[in-house]
């Protein structure tokens, strides 16, 4: 068995869920506290858009614009002599915008759960912005930002559509697990993709339980009860 | 100490205008629901812009619309108690307290160790705002503002969230822990029994409009204003025809009525607080026959709902069940003194 797929992917996950997670607070906060209701909903429908396109749709227009001989591929190439498309990079690239859409949603809606009263009393309080936002939003939001971390990095390790496009299906450098999953089964070989959809259930399952469990414990300030 | 305000701020409905002068009282900001009290705090704290006007804080300028000045909240040094308390759900009392003293360098402990015992929190320091009974979180949160050393407290209605028993309790309780603060306080209420308990000053807001200000005492005493009466708690209102000097006719209820001062001629209104009727006979002065319509018991004492002619409006007439009167034997006349005849402007203020 050809364990390279494990290990591309876990990278590509790993990667792609902390650029997700950043990228997806700072978005879901800029875009919370946008004030102008038109721009807003235009923004919103914009960083929302990789979730309801087709992936290949997505991935399309990522050849579109990281392609070789594209302007924004051109730039990487000549500048920092970085091959985007069909490498590695580009795996990574499409976990990031199609399993954006969800850290950013689920962000978005975790922000505007907390009581805007704390924010504003923290402020006559003297804290500042930094402050408010670690010590105050950020815990009162985790179980939501939390969920949202899960749900893009399941979809960041599962991505096939826009990987396909833009990464390709290149062994030991963009074969990802759903890639080699739907190379085995196109093989015929069912036993070496079974294989690998056991180890995706896994890492899968894992990590939901991994995030339920950090999540509860963070919130122990929840309960009534008083710890000794 | 001295706060300045006059700020003008335009919503769809209605404009918020809001002008007053306080020198280290208890201002009580008295006002119906949605009648711009929590605006003109958010304004004076910086959570919310005026349009217009300006603001200044003993000598600090926090607002200036016309030079442009506009203090960011954290400037302000105003202390802002919230209707719920705002304390922080994911800190401890102490933490809570610690998030208000960005502004030491040193001695943070100290002073948070200071105010626990203060406002008398000792035990409480490791337990969330979740695990405080009612009293308990506003001491919280009073200890945070005060850590934080205001030179101005603003309380927007802080007794709305509790119930009735500890309401009381915790209105003589604030009025004890603020008695060392030397700045000024503002509290908003639409509650009459709260503005005269804890209000030197008072100010009355109706629909974002300032209509009067002044002494609480006087203000219940004398209201001059419909709509200040109404927030002060009086009941009874009848429109009014003056026929002399002393003489009005109070058109809704159909009776004359004799006053104790001359009837200025823009009054047009008359107001009569429940508890001032008196059972009377026939050829008293200010006497009028009654048609009881409701009898409603409360836990001290009697309502009774009544009318002076037929298809009348609802006259409420409250007595405590100490009184010599008896529901069963309720009189066939009630009385009103001249001098408890609340003479009233339906319109103006009384500035």
């Amino acid at each position: 068995m050809d364990y390279s797929p494990i290990w591309i992917s876990l990278k590509t996950a790993s990667l792609s869920i902390l650029i997700t997670f950043f990228l997806g607070i700072i978005a879901a906060q800029w875009v919370v506290n946008i004030k102008n209701g038109k721009v807003k909903t235009v923004l919103d429908s914009i960083l929302t858009l990789p979730l309801v396109l087709p992936p290949t749709v997505a991935g399309f227009f990522l050849l579109y614009l990281f392609g070789v001989k594209r302007p924004i591929g051109q730039f990487f190439l000549e500048y920092f002599s970085v091959k985007i498309a069909f490498s590695w990079v580009a795996t990574v690239l499409a976990a990031v915008v199609i399993s954006f859409p969800l850290m950013y949603r689920s962000a978005r809606g975790a922000f505007e759960q907390v009581d805007e009263n704390l924010i504003y009393a923290a402020r006559t309080l003297g804290m500042s912005e930094w402050n408010i936002f670690w010590r105050i939003i950020m815990p009162l939001a985790l179980p939501g930002v939390a969920s949202g971390g899960v749900l893009a990095f399941a979809r960041g390790l599962g991505e096939f559509g826009a990987t396909a496009m833009i990464a390709g299906n290149i062994a030991g450098k963009t074969r990802t697990l759903p890639l080699a999953i739907y190379s085995q089964v196109a093989a015929g070989n069912m036993e070496g993709a079974y294989h690998y959809v056991m180890i995706i259930l896994l890492i899968s399952f894992l990590v939901v339980v991994g995030m339920n469990y950090f999540t509860a414990k963070g919130r122990k300030f929840l309960s009534k009860e008083t710890q000794k | 100490m001295s706060l300045s305000v006059s700020i003008k701020k335009y919503f769809k409905d209605f404009t918020l205008q809001v002008a007053f002068e306080q020198n280290g009282n208890m201002l009580g900001v008295l006002g119906a629901s949605g009648g711009g009290k929590s605006m003109t705090l958010k304004c004076i704290a910086g959570i919310e812009k005026p349009d217009e006007g300006r603001i200044v804080l003993n000598g600090h300028v926090l607002f200036d619309s016309e030079a442009k000045i506009n203090r960011k909240p954290q400037e302000r040094k105003v202390g802002y108690l919230f209707q719920n308390y705002a304390l922080f759900p994911n800190m401890t009392v102490e933490e809570n307290i610690a998030a208000s003293l960005s502004y030491l360098k040193r001695g943070k402990q100290q002073k948070i160790e200071e105010m626990i015992r203060r406002f008398q929190l000792q035990g409480l320091e490791k337990r969330f705002p979740m695990q405080l009974s009612g009293g308990q979180q506003q001491r919280t949160a009073l200890a945070r503002i005060l850590a934080y050393e205001p030179e101005v407290i603003m309380l927007d209605e802080p007794f709305s969230a509790l119930d009735f028993y500890l309401r009381e309790k915790l209105q003589t309780e604030l009025k004890d822990l603020l008695k060392g603060y030397q700045g000024d306080v503002i509290l908003v209420t639409h509650s009459r029994d709260e503005a005269y308990r804890l209000c030197d000053q008072l100010l009355v807001l109706d629909r974002g409009q300032t209509v009067a200000r002044g002494d609480t005492k006087e203000m219940f005493r004398n209201p001059q204003l419909l709509s200040v009466a109404q927030l002060t708690g009086c009941k009874n209102f009848s429109r009014t025809k003056i026929l002399d000097k002393n003489h009005i006719e109070a058109i809704d209820w159909g009776i004359v009525l004799q006053t104790a001062e001359s009837i200025p001629s823009d009054s047009d209104y008359i107001g009569i607080r429940a508890h001032d009727f008196r059972p009377a006979q026939a050829e008293e002065k200010n006497a009028f026959p009654i048609a009881v319509v409701e009898k409603i018991e409360s836990p001290f004492g009697w309502d009774i709902v009544f009318q002076t002619k037929e298809q009348g409006p609802k006259i409420w007439w409250q007595f405590s069940k100490e009184s010599s009167m008896a529901k069963e034997n309720l009189p066939q006349y009630l009385s009103i003194a001249p001098e408890r005849i609340l003479l009233l402007r339906s319109c103006g203020h009384s500035l």
